[in-house]
């Protein structure tokens, strides 16, 4: 079987390209749910919020600027077909190279540290990032982009939660990282959940979860119930757009799960900010 | 629900009069200053230096703005979260600090601070930085400027939208606003 040749330099220009068309235009299937909240939103503050949040995306948009100051750290989902050959350097280089040269030429921030604890900033601009590579059948390289901002990062949780906390278990956690996140992780959030495989891919799925677009179900009929239930619990706990008081406290709730051991009952929430920059391409 | 026009420095007559989710459109002169500013202007005090600029009476925006295009004055300029400079703000609170602007939740320490310095803590948009920027009138570097983004820049701002979050008394709109909604949504429903 023949393997079909990828070349350096058409994934670092992709790359740069998605990284800057991430932050400056939002996608419509943001736009329609702050539509659609807007229209069943009550509370006067968390309208005008949602309209001012539809007004600075048509100014990013239009004046080619970041919708939001924090242009995040760059997360890679890349479905490399095992069909195919990158030539002229690494995958991973290529993608670096690619976010650096959007980052920089695109006038966007340069948000990454390289020493956790000595805080000094790393050299390369906005990078490196972080990158998932999965292994896939075919001869296409498939990359996800998404430009994670740091604020609600922060407010992303996991458990181990016992078997025995069940299904009631895992729709309490959940709530409670929502209720705990507040204002700071800037709803309305599209909330990441994974449930089940181990410590560290459960939080993978919850971030995987994420680049699935608004209103988007689960194929699972029983975790696509779950996923309305939830935004349905979640936008009665009062929050609002900013926590500021309001109905619209999720644009949608995302869950992705796998098997898990015995003993195992991993849950991780990864929360979105509502500037849910996510872009793929196909090479 | 008009907004209240404020102008920066605020005085202590409109200060005193602002309540917890009232809106706001601030106009005049505030300093930018994120985590790493936070952190040297605290060491300073520590070290018994002074501070790069007198905070008395001011208002310190937590941001940390993109470059700027050609041409612009300043990238986009939404809030970042508050919370992580709740360590280092009662020293600056207790220095005469007057308003902060940013979003999320402040810590018990720096509420009581607050009232006790009779300050304000207003929350912007976070996530409308393109729509923000363009309320930036001005930039202008005070100091550290190898912070790049970080550094403290003086801005000059006109109708900056904003919302009182926690007043001069230590009311806090994030409680307030929730608890309305979260009552009305939990009458009705007997579900849980």
């Amino acid at each position: 079987m023949a393997v079909r040749t990828i070349f350096y330099e058409e994934i670092v220009n992709q790359v740069a390209n998605m990284c800057q068309e991430a932050n400056f235009e939002l996608g419509q299937d943001v736009i329609q749910a702050f539509q659609a909240a807007l229209k069943k939103e009550t509370s006067e503050t968390g309208k005008d919020i949602l309209e001012q949040l539809l007004l600075n995306a048509d100014i990013a948009r239009s004046e080619r600027v970041p919708m939001c100051q924090d242009t995040g750290v760059s997360v890679f989902i890349v479905e490399v077909g095992q069909d195919c050959h990158i030539s002229g350097g690494s995958l991973y280089d290529a993608i670096n190279e690619g976010v650096k040269k959007g980052y920089e030429e695109g006038y966007l921030r340069h948000s990454i540290v390289d020493h956790p604890i000595t805080r000094e900033k790393s050299k390369g601009y906005n990078t490196p990032s972080i990158i998932h590579i999965e292994l896939v059948p075919g001869e296409d390289l498939v990359i996800h982009m998404s430009a994670k901002g740091g604020g609600s990062e922060n407010m992303s949780a996991l458990k181990m939660l016992k078997p025995a906390d069940g299904l009631d278990g895992i729709k309490d956690y959940i709530l409670s990282i929502v209720a705990q996140a507040g204002p700071n992780a800037c709803p309305p959030l599209v909330v990441g959940v994974g449930i089940g495989g181990n410590f560290e891919r459960c939080a993978y799925l919850a971030k995987k979860s994420l680049f699935r677009p608004i209103g988007h179900r689960s194929e699972r009929p029983e975790i696509a119930e779950l996923e309305k239930e939830l935004m349905g619990k979640i936008n009665e706990l009062g929050i609002g757009p900013q926590g500021m008081g309001g109905n619209t406290t999720a644009l949608d709730v995302k869950i992705e799960i796998e098997p898990c051991h015995i003993a195992a009952l991993p849950v991780a929430v990864n929360l979105n900010c509502h500037a849910s920059r996510h872009k793929e391409v196909r090479i | 629900m008009s907004a209240i026009q404020i102008t920066n420095p605020i005085s202590e007559q409109e200060l005193l009069k602002l309540k917890a989710g009232d809106r706001v459109l601030l106009s005049g002169t505030i300093y930018t200053a994120r985590d790493a500013a936070h952190k040297r202007m605290f060491e300073t005090l520590q070290k018994g230096e002074e501070l790069p600029f007198d905070v008395a009476g001011q208002t310190i925006y937590y941001v940390g703005p993109t470059p700027a295009k050609p041409g612009a004055v300043i990238g986009s300029a939404g809030p970042t979260t508050s919370g992580r400079m709740d360590k280092y703000t009662p020293v600056l609170l207790d220095l005469g600090l007057k308003g902060m602007i940013g979003k999320g939740y402040r810590s018990e320490e720096v509420i009581e601070s607050m009232k006790k310095n009779k300050a304000v803590y207003f929350a912007a948009i976070g996530g409308s930085g393109a729509l923000i920027a363009r309320t930036i009138q001005s930039v202008e570097v005070v100091a550290y400027e190898d912070l790049g983004p970080e550094a403290i820049y003086r801005l000059t701002i006109k109708n900056f939208p904003a919302v009182v979050i926690i007043d001069s008394k230590g009311n806090d709109w994030y409680k307030i606003g929730k608890q309305q909604f979260f009552e009305q949504n939990h009458v009705q429903g007997a579900d849980c």
